[in-house]
């Protein structure tokens, strides 16, 4: 079964759902909160049907999209490490985390040009459910990258300060792309069963798109080297366990309550 | 949150396009026109057939099933409208589920003419051109967007501009008139 690789694309958006949702009342204009509030909507969406689908496989009588999402601890969950980090460059212990709209853009397009790929490849998954929820998923996730590459050209090709905080968030990010193209034992199952997609031969297509807008927004390509993160194994930064502090604390503090 | 039913979809293949009005002689006649009064929360002009939500009343094994699709993966007036659906068959004594069915994707040129002019007519620009013939590929090459010009709602001109490409719900963008300078919605093309 690949419930393993369905949690870890509905992690995925539900991660970064919840990062996204955090500019809520602090986007740098109104329509701009407004976008990262419909983007955090569209994700909370892909990650509901993905988990639905999850309960309905498991057909346990007890997994639900709820369980799913607030009763699961870090180590069960299976999204990219890229997609949990702080919106902010690296940090010095101690420091505050503030928000830099320029690692969120840059997030935000490194994330939705691989997504956009995958959900064209899903599209035709032998998984019924799974192709159908990437077809929809598919127009959601190509809105996005048009947002999020325009912001990259927008800000690179912008001002000396918007460029180099461009760059900077460019150079943080890029590392951890290299979990995008990973090999994993839930990858390869699924996509063997034909159910999966296989991200390896996505990687040209990804780094077409990656080149073209570093290219128009008049940045340098920063080496995707080094560390390669794991989240996607259940192995993860120190973050995710503040992201679900917060996502969680209110389901757990009022266990099975309805609106 | 509650979870909706899914439709067996590979059981049944649901029509893609716009949906008519029934004739008399269609047997679930008297179905579809008790689901005509039944409207999008969010676009309370609108009914559930003309926006290309509702897909199919059909006779199953387990009796008789009415067919919803969403637009957006999260639209929050889903539940509510599988909600108002089930309530107005109940008040009809109409005995029916209602199930949610995802494949094939809703598109906004599902929505019928008739739900362009209710759009227009309730301030919000309805979607122009067809967004199915470039969905998905176009963005990949990033080429130039189309150059189409959206109609003010109100004076008619078409010398807009976008505001934001995110507005007040998924489904719509933020525009202003340059004629008669008053913002609009947008319902997107998707």
């Amino acid at each position: 079964m690949h419930i393993d690789y369905l949690l870890h694309l509905g992690d995925n958006a539900l991660i970064l759902g919840q990062r996204n949702a955090q500019w809520c009342g602090y986007g740098p204009a109104l329509e701009e909160d407004l976008a990262l509030a419909n983007n955090s909507l569209d994700l909370l969406g892909q990650a509901r049907l993905l988990y639905q689908h999850v309960a309905q496989l498991k057909n346990d009588g007890k997994t639900s999209e709820d369980l799913l999402a607030y009763w699961r601890d870090v180590p069960d969950f299976r999204n990219y490490t890229m997609l949990e980090l702080p919106h902010c460059l690296a940090l010095h212990p101690g420091a505050v985390a503030e928000r830099d709209f320029a690692v969120t853009i840059g997030r935000n397009f490194l994330y939705s040009a691989l997504m956009v790929l995958v959900w064209q490849a899903l599209a035709t998954s032998r998984d019924a459910q799974l192709a159908a929820i990437a077809a929809k998923s598919l127009k959601e996730a190509s809105y996005h990258l048009e947002h999020a590459r325009d912001w990259v050209v927008r800000l690179g090709d912008g001002t000396d300060a918007s460029h180099m905080r461009m760059q900077a968030a460019l150079a943080h990010l890029m590392p951890y792309t290299q979990e995008f193209f990973s090999a994993s034992p839930m990858e390869t199952a699924a996509a063997q069963a034909g159910v999966g997609a296989d991200t390896s031969l996505l990687k040209t297509q990804w780094d077409g798109l990656v080149d073209d807008t570093v290219r128009a927004a008049t940045l340098q390509r920063p080496a995707s080297a080094g560390f390669v993160s794991t989240g996607k194994l259940g192995v993860h930064s120190e973050h995710l366990g503040y992201v679900l502090a917060e996502m969680q604390c209110l389901a757990r503090a009022h266990p099975q309550a309805v609106w | 949150m509650p979870s909706v039913t899914q439709a067996s979809s590979h059981v049944f293949a649901l029509p893609v396009g716009p949906l008519l009005r029934r004739s008399p002689q269609d047997p679930h006649y008297r179905v579809w026109e008790l689901l005509e009064t039944v409207f999008d929360p969010e676009l309370p002009v609108v009914n559930l057939r003309d926006m290309g939500i509702l897909r199919a009343v059909r006779d199953t094994a387990q009796g008789l099933e009415v067919v919803l699709t969403p637009t957006y993966s999260a639209c929050p007036a889903l539940n509510q409208m599988v909600d108002d659906v089930a309530a107005a068959l109940a008040r009809a004594g109409v005995a029916a589920r209602v199930s949610v069915c995802l494949a094939p994707a809703w598109s906004t040129d599902w929505m019928t003419p008739h739900a362009h002019e209710q759009l227009r007519a309730f301030g919000i620009a309805p979607p122009q051109g067809c967004a199915t013939a470039q969905s998905g590929h176009s963005v990949l090459q990033f080429a130039p967007k189309p150059d189409v010009a959206v109609v003010c709602p109100r004076c008619g001109s078409a010398h807009t501009t976008c505001v934001s490409p995110f507005g007040s719900t998924a489904c719509k963008a933020l525009y202003r008139c340059l004629d008669c300078a008053e913002p609009f919605d947008y319902f997107k093309p998707y």
